[in-house]
């Protein structure tokens, strides 16, 4: 009613009414989502944590406390010194989880982006280009997705050394094949319409159109799922880690942790599997909150 | 119908067979042989382990005897490492435990991830159907190898109503954590697509005259809506299988069941690439029959698709 009377006040005074964009509105729908919203908090927090724990940690994430080293049961407990407690060899769980979030948000949003780029392009040009070529390139997709991708991403790993660059590589690889299913199904249905008519009445090059008129129209649908392919990334990585084929010591990811922690609760050194295991759930939900929060907020058809 | 099958058949035989060249090709590529080890062994031994293996034969002679061998005889090849067994021993013996979960799991995740998510459509907006999407919300960050140590810490160790870990021909306690392991984030996704379905069959017009003609509820659900329902549930059966052949090499690891996934960690670890090949040679054509299955499944429930 607020609203209705300052939008009647300002026509009453003949001020030009200030156009909502639709980003605009998606904005406002957004931080009308409380869940979203606070979890859009938690994962800035969890950023921050990455980036700035490595400055305020006493310990380095590969450095042994002798003190604890050998009574980790008693003395490598959560205390003054080690906030997180220790892991099995003494070394400082804080530092180690602040590491481990930091190369698991980092694979997370690294195939994230892979998925934006290459499945985006992927799928727009098969659908934008049709018939055959379509055929032909959404044949190799589905080829490629009916293969249990995560043996073959070890057997990377496996072959081509344990490395960061590789599990990157094999991430990308598998990322960017249901994006490229999302968008040519978008650009199925935009292909048909009047604007892109338009541009190829005037003559604009396919390649322009795609990039100009058909990706930024496809971007809501792809933010959306972006967002919710990190969180799958980040277990993906985990996985690998947990069975100790991903990041290699000293480094360390939220899965390589949960795995030394749930090696160890026969001890009862709880902390080791509590602390990486609740920034693993916790980010993840969050992520899956602000996912569907942006569903909601760009995806017109569900409202 | 026959034509759909062929057709179908007719793609999923060349992903196969890329899927083995695929492997066989980085396999071959791989530095080092799998032969090297500490100790170093003299050139001579060297050259007659490699021989006995055929690896001193050209590339194309070695895939051809390696694809022949899985077609015409169905073997898989040495074990590089387990001197005594070759893959298909190493199969024998860890694919009936890795059925055995899996299928309950599918099972599990199937049912009961179905049943919640219709029953929380059907009850929407109730408490019902708000306690059947916080627990599918909660599963769905509670992959196998999380939900894993957290049960054995509640059951195992705390509770000690179930054994961690072992295998013990398949006696039901050894079985009832790794299925619950395995199906709670497959569960929690099937019970948010049925869900979502549901919810949106039970608005369509066609429920809406079934009502206005005095049909009971409950015959409107079983007999109208649940067919259209499931169909997008049928067609994540597919991505669902994959994920649990997936989640059961975590499975056998953590639980020592002692299925396929132990020797597939263990072959990666020891560079043991016969192995390797061998598991997921016979995994990629699971899958892929697999996925054929669902798509005829899928053909033959939903009126729409022709083939």
């Amino acid at each position: 009613m607020f609203a209705t009377k300052t939008a009647a006040q300002d026509l009453a005074e003949g001020q030009a009414v200030r156009g909502r964009s639709l980003w605009a509105d998606a904005r406002a729908r957004f931080f009308r989502n409380r869940a979203a919203l606070v979890s859009l908090v938690i994962l800035v927090l969890v950023a921050i944590f990455a980036i700035v724990g490595p400055f305020i940690s006493p310990w380095r994430y590969d450095e042994i406390d002798w003190n604890v080293l050998g009574q980790v049961d008693t003395a490598g407990r959560p205390s003054a010194t080690h906030w997180f407690g220790t892991d099995r060899t003494g070394r400082d769980l804080f530092a180690r989880t602040v590491q481990g979030t930091q190369v698991s948000l980092m694979v997370g949003i690294v195939g994230a982006v892979i998925a934006v780029v290459v499945g985006t392009l992927y799928g727009a040009i098969a659908g934008y280009f049709g018939g055959r070529t379509d055929n032909l390139m959404m044949r190799i997709v589905d080829v490629l997705m009916s293969v249990p991708y995560m043996f073959v991403l070890i057997l990377l790993l496996v072959v081509f050394g344990k490395s960061m660059i590789m599990l990157f590589v094999g991430i990308g690889l598998i990322s960017w094949l249901d994006m490229a299913r999302i968008a040519r199904g978008q650009t199925l249905s935009l292909r048909g319409k009047e604007f892109v008519e338009a541009a190829v009445a005037t003559g604009v090059a396919p390649l322009t159109i795609i990039l100009r008129h058909i990706v930024p129209n496809l971007l809501g649908v792809v933010i959306v799922y972006a967002t919710l392919l990190v969180p799958s990334m980040i277990i993906y990585e985990s996985f690998i880690s947990f069975l100790g084929l991903g990041v290699q010591e000293p480094l360390t990811s939220w899965g390589a942790l949960i795995s030394e922690g749930a090696g160890e609760i026969v001890n009862g050194t709880l902390w080791m599997l509590a602390f990486p295991l609740f920034f693993f759930v916790v980010t993840l939900f969050a992520f899956f909150f602000v996912g569907d929060g942006l569903r909601d907020a760009l995806d017109p058809k569900d409202r | 119908m026959i034509a759909f099958i062929l057709k179908r058949l007719l793609i999923a035989v060349p992903v196969l067979l890329i899927l083995i060249v695929a492997t066989f090709v980085m396999m071959y590529a791989a530095p080092g042989s799998p032969f090297a080890s500490d100790r170093g062994i003299p050139p001579a031994v060297m050259a007659n382990l490699e021989a006995e293996y055929g690896l001193d034969q050209p590339f194309l002679v070695q895939i051809w005897r390696y694809i022949s061998g899985i077609i015409f005889e169905f073997d898989f090849g040495p074990s590089f490492i387990y001197r005594d067994q070759d893959v298909n021993d190493l199969i024998a013996q860890g694919f009936p435990v890795t059925l055995t979960y899996g299928f309950w799991s599918f099972i599990v995740a199937v049912l009961v991830g179905g049943t919640l998510g219709i029953v929380a459509a059907v009850r929407h907006n109730t408490w019902l159907d708000y306690t059947a999407v916080g627990i599918s919300v909660g599963a769905q960050v509670l992959p196998n190898f999380v939900m894993a140590p957290i049960l054995v810490l509640i059951f195992t160790l705390w509770l000690g109503w179930l054994p961690g870990g072992g295998w013990q021909g398949g006696q039901i306690q050894y079985v009832i954590l790794p299925v619950i392991a395995l199906s709670t984030s497959f569960m929690a996704s099937i019970a948010r697509i049925a869900r979502a379905s549901m919810l949106e069959v039970l608005t369509s017009n066609y429920i809406r005259t079934a009502r206005a003609k005095g049909l009971p509820m409950r015959r409107i659900v079983l007999r109208h809506a649940l067919k259209p329902a499931l169909l997008p549930v049928i067609s994540y059966l597919g991505p669902a299988f994959v994920g649990m052949i997936t989640g059961s090499v975590v499975i056998d690891v953590y639980f020592s069941t002692g299925g396929i996934g132990q020797f597939f960690t263990a072959s990666a670890l020891n560079r043991d690439y016969g192995v390797m090949m061998g598991i997921t040679v016979l995994l990629g054509t699971l899958t892929i029959l697999f996925n054929l299955v669902v798509d005829l499944l899928y053909a033959w429930i939903d009126p729409k698709i022709r083939y």
